[in-house]
């Protein structure tokens, strides 16, 4: 096939390239939310420690 | 790699999406092959570090898996006119690569006992990682119809694009190395609250998470 004119061939970076920030990004949020639920066990342990020292 | 490489005569500007789509293979093949190594110091040593890491490397480069299959085809679809082609030796044996690790993260959840499960997992992460440089000989030795060969001796990069994208490969490698540590860390992390908060609560037994990770080091 011919190098297609920049116009067309510029979607096509674009998503290649979308596809694989999109892909890092959802990573990201996915292991944010498993970093919010290690806050809320650090959370609970330390209510733990508490109520035993009281 | 949009600035300093220059566009390739034959394709233009589509030709870009090279230096995304090939630095995730060559990683996520490299992951696997990672993966296949801590799984073999796992069996030598017994330690379950080497398993989470062989876990861990298998798991990311699954996802870079995901994506060099998925900017493959759009490059494909800009280049050849086709998503997918059954008849190409690269795409398919890359397939074959992904789908065998596909079935790594099952066999770790069909496995109750800790024990077998990182040993199983282990034997299977070693034959898949001998499988994957086998793979990719083979691969070379086999007739390609246009899917052409990045790193071959006959392969003539212009200086300004091999260097680029040899820096693109660095900076995947980099990042591919960033995200394990990220996820080790995490899951360590994870493991360790888990059981403080056993011990503070009482509780003996081990409760088995969601994941089909390691569950204790």
């Amino acid at each position: 096939m011919p190098a297609l004119p920049l116009d067309e061939a510029g979607k096509y970076v674009a998503a290649a390239y979308l596809v694989f920030l999109a892909l890092v990004l959802a990573y990201v949020a996915i292991m944010a939310i498993r970093l919010s639920r290690v806050a809320r066990d650090v959370q609970e342990i330390s209510e733990l420690v508490e109520a035993r020292e009281a | 790699m949009f600035f300093y490489a220059p566009l390739e005569i034959d394709q233009g500007f589509v030709q870009k999406i090279f230096y995304v789509h090939v630095p995730l293979a060559i990683v996520a093949l490299v992951g696997f092959v990672v993966g296949g190594i801590y799984a073999i110091r796992f069996l030598r040593s017994g330690d379950r570090a080497h398993d989470l890491r062989s876990y861990v490397a298998i798991h990311m480069s699954l996802i870079f898996g995901v994506g060099a299959l998925l900017t493959g085809s759009i490059w494909a679809r800009a280049s050849w006119g086709h998503w997918w082609l059954w008849d190409e030796p690269t795409l398919v044996s890359f397939l074959i690569v992904f789908l065998l690790y596909a079935c790594y993260q099952p066999l770790r959840f069909s496995i109750e006992d800790p024990e077998r499960q990182s040993r199983y997992a282990a034997v299977f992460a070693v034959v898949g990682g001998a499988f994957v440089p086998l793979n990719f000989m083979a691969v070379r030795a086999a007739q390609s119809n246009i899917h052409p060969r990045t790193l071959s001796a006959s392969d003539n990069l212009p200086g300004p694009i091999a260097l680029t994208f040899l820096l693109c490969i660095v900076a995947m490698g980099l990042l591919f190395i960033t995200l394990c540590k990220y996820e080790l860390a995490a899951k360590n992390t994870r493991m360790q609250l888990r059981s403080l908060k056993r011990r503070l609560s009482g509780e003996a037994p081990l409760q088995r998470g969601r994941s089909a990770a390691p569950q204790e080091l």
